[in-house]
């Protein structure tokens, strides 16, 4: 195990971690007015709603199976009679499919975004990074699909499923556990962990407001305040 | 009862003239910022038109506004809540910013630096979005203008609904009338309901609605709700803006500055008190004729001993009671009901009142070119058609618009035959059902329209509500943080730096050539 190895599997996602968790805090608390989606579909609504709804419905669903896929404890898909054959071969699939309609939505995106004179007037250098940076974890997420076929024995998977359970119940040993991980994994895992490091950085936190934005089902149509 | 107290205002279209002073002036103090110059929080449209943003009243484009579901309850026209949060990526019902206008400056430093040529230079319009020259300018915040552009285009004009519309395209019969529009600061708000942030919010006190810049997601939900395309996006900031009624002015008793500045003496601002538990019902009721009735239902009598210790009792202060019993906007919509709510079908309860227009008539009348109705000419012989007016004040019902223009000649006929002829001519009072006081109320009210008669705002209440003590030495009216912005450039979380800024940056090219 490369010293390497001990810093981004095992000390790096708690760098990350608290990076993502107090640095939305901060900027939750101390700047709310930079707080937003920075939507640019006012100034071009062109390829917008193919784009955003495939790349939206796609980084959700990819959001949403690792957590499940990689945090759910290997006793529970156990007792639910799930072999890890069939676990890896429905993460295939789905991760598969949802990362392909990211990768195409995150592609229409860009090339909205680079491409029309107004909307690189308003793009700024974040902007830039957070796109490739996603697209470059999706391509590299999207290539460990080529390596998970050819071992359908659901043992890398479970591996990894270790490793996250580990970090998440701090646990000891984590790189070590990583040392059998093909490179390109370990790729996309950095490309991961990255993003929630530049999260508090950029226009990504919009995703807390997402999900803050369902309490609006049970709020009151109209609002009065009071001073 | 839950009794609320509004700031209210009403436009008397009669006399407005279409300066553009009320636009102008609120712009320099509100909207002369990045990602804001193609917003007006304050416009004035020539009607007809199709006005700004294209097309806006018409709500079978841009879904704005309520709908009434079978069931007898309100929902917004673009969709329930999980319909909004389905359409948060991409809303299908946003104006571009072209249904606007691409918001332009010109090159006039080419003016100074041009070389020696055989023709003049010109200084060509530049975008301010990106900062590249444009070809043409296609559009403009008031590119109709007094009729600007051919009949075919502004025919379009969602108020020719049931009106046939070809007789008006000839130059003899044309008419027009100017349209004054700001946000109309409702009871029952569309925006409020669609903003999935609950950023937008209705003041208690004042009933101005607002919004939190620092709660604004952008989830431009609230543009495409409000029926009266009266929120704006700032491009720049990704927060939506509106009108604020000029809220500090209106705290410290001043009339808003489109009020203030109005050279036509046009618009008026007094408390409304309104009982807040009959809005839902209102806003709610079957036919969309009613909806101007049922509004000045949820309006509460300030003369009304039960509803003043009623008001007492909940905490309204004595001022605002005492504002409210003078106020001209009752009298206006309630005691004489010569304003209206503008197009009331939307079903948001608008707070801001309009006065139909008389067309130019009183030549014609003496002429004898015009019917007459009794002692006072004809309304439906006006210019401008009673039914155009109708669908813009009353969803299309004529009769309460025709007892308006009919009381605004009666006024004019009386005072006419009491200046001029010295005489009381009450033949024209007995037909329009008012006394000689109400008349003569009306002309000071009206006609003379005063400072004091036109503007009657008590002072907020700070001192019930906080320590003034704790406001000393604190921010003023910033955006966001603003106290803390010391003299950092930006900031760690990609914010702009603080400070005034005209427009966006000059591009890398130009500004390389100049130094």
């Amino acid at each position: 195990m490369s010293a390497l190895d001990h810093f981004l599997f095992g000390i790096y996602p708690y760098i990350a971690l608290a990076i993502f968790f107090f640095g939305s805090l901060a900027r939750f608390e101390r700047e709310q007015y930079s707080w937003k989606t920075d939507s640019s579909q006012m100034l071009y609504a062109g390829q917008l709603r193919i784009g955003n709804i495939l790349f939206h419905i796609g980084i959700l669903g990819l959001f949403f199976g690792h957590f499940v896929g990689l945090l759910t404890p290997v006793a529970v898909w156990d007792a639910l009679g799930v072999s890890h054959g069939f676990k890896q071969m429905v993460a295939v699939v789905m991760g598969g499919i949802f990362g392909i309609s990211a990768l195409i939505g995150m592609v229409i995106l860009l090339v909205r975004r680079l491409g029309n004179p107004r909307i690189r007037a308003v793009t700024k250098a974040a902007d830039k990074l957070v796109s490739l940076w996603i697209l470059l974890t999706l391509l590299l997420g999207l290539s460990t699909i080529f390596i998970s076929v050819e071992h359908t024995d659901g043992h890398l998977m479970l591996v990894l499923m270790t490793w996250a359970q580990h970090i998440v119940t701090l646990r000891s040993g984590t790189a070590e556990l990583m040392a059998e991980v093909p490179l390109l994994f370990k790729a996309h895992l950095f490309m991961g962990m990255t993003l929630f490091v530049i999260f508090p950085f950029t226009r990504l936190v919009h995703v807390w407001s997402g999900f803050g934005a369902l309490t609006y089902i049970t709020r009151a149509w109209q609002l009065v305040r009071t001073r | 009862m839950k009794i609320r107290a509004q700031v209210a205002m009403v436009l008397n279209l009669d006399k407005c003239i279409g300066c553009h002073t009320c636009s102008v002036t609120c712009k320099n103090v509100w909207t002369s910022r990045d990602g804001v110059e193609y917003a007006w929080f304050n416009n004035v449209e020539t009607k007809p038109g199709i006005g700004y943003p294209k097309e806006w009243e018409n709500q079978k484009k841009w879904k704005g506004g309520w709908q009434r579901n079978a069931a007898g309850k309100l929902e917004p026209k673009q969709g329930g809540k999980l319909r909004i949060l389905a359409n948060l990526f991409a809303n299908p019902n946003l104006p571009s910013i072209d249904d606007y206008y691409e918001p332009f400056t010109f090159d006039y430093e080419h003016l100074q630096n041009a070389p020696l040529m055989q023709t003049p230079p010109t200084a060509r319009p530049v975008s301010v979005i990106t900062g590249k020259k444009m070809d043409k300018i296609e559009w403009g915040p008031n590119w109709e203008d007094d009729l600007g552009g051919e009949f075919a285009a502004r025919s379009k004009d969602a108020l020719f609904e049931g009106v046939q519309k070809e007789m008006y395209s000839t130059f003899e019969s044309t008419f027009m009338m100017y349209l004054p529009r700001l946000c109309e600061h409702c009871l029952n708000p569309a925006c409020v309901a669609s903003c999935p942030s609950g950023s937008i919010y209705k003041r208690d006190d004042d009933g101005i609605v607002l919004v939190d810049q620092d709660k604004c997601r952008g989830w431009r939900m609230c543009v495409s709700g409000c029926p009266y395309k009266k929120i704006y996006f700032n491009w720049q900031s990704g927060k939506a803006e509106k009108c604020t009624f000029c809220y500090p002015r209106i705290e410290a008793g001043q009339p808003t500055v489109c009020s203030e500045t109005c050279v036509g003496r046009i618009r008026y601002l007094g408390v409304m008190l309104y009982d807040a538990e009959r809005i839902e019902s209102a806003a709610s009721v079957a036919s969309e004729q009613d909806l101007y009735e049922e509004q000045l239902k949820v309006f509460l009598d300030p003369h009304d001993p039960q509803v003043i210790a009623e008001a007492r009792r909940q905490g309204i202060p004595d001022t605002w009671l005492e504002s409210a019993a003078a106020s001209p906007v009752y009298k206006m919509a309630c005691e004489w009901k010569v304003a209206f709510p503008l197009h009331p079908e939307f079903r948001t309860l608008p707070m801001v009142w309009y006065i139909p227009p008389l067309s130019p008539i009183q030549g014609a009348a003496e002429a004898g070119h015009m019917g007459m109705t009794g002692m006072i000419p004809d309304v439906k012989s006006l210019r401008i058609p009673v039914k155009y007016l109708a669908n813009l004040l009353t969803a299309g019902d004529e009769k309460p618009v025709v007892s308006a223009l009919e009381r605004m000649l009666a006024m004019r006929a009386y005072k006419r035959a009491e200046v001029v002829h010295g005489q009381k001519d009450s033949a024209v009072l007995a037909q329009v059902g008012l006394d000689a006081a109400t008349i003569e109320d009306m002309y000071q009210t009206m006609a003379i329209a005063n400072y004091e008669d036109r503007f009657v705002i008590p002072s907020s209440h700070k001192e019930m509500v906080e320590d003034s003590f704790n406001e000393k030495g604190s921010c003023g009216f910033t955006f966001g943080n603003g106290c803390s912005g010391g003299t950092s450039e930006g900031s760690l979380f990609g914010k702009k730096p603080q400070g005034s800024v005209i427009y966006v940056d000059m591009p890398k090219s130009r500004k390389a050539s100049q130094q």
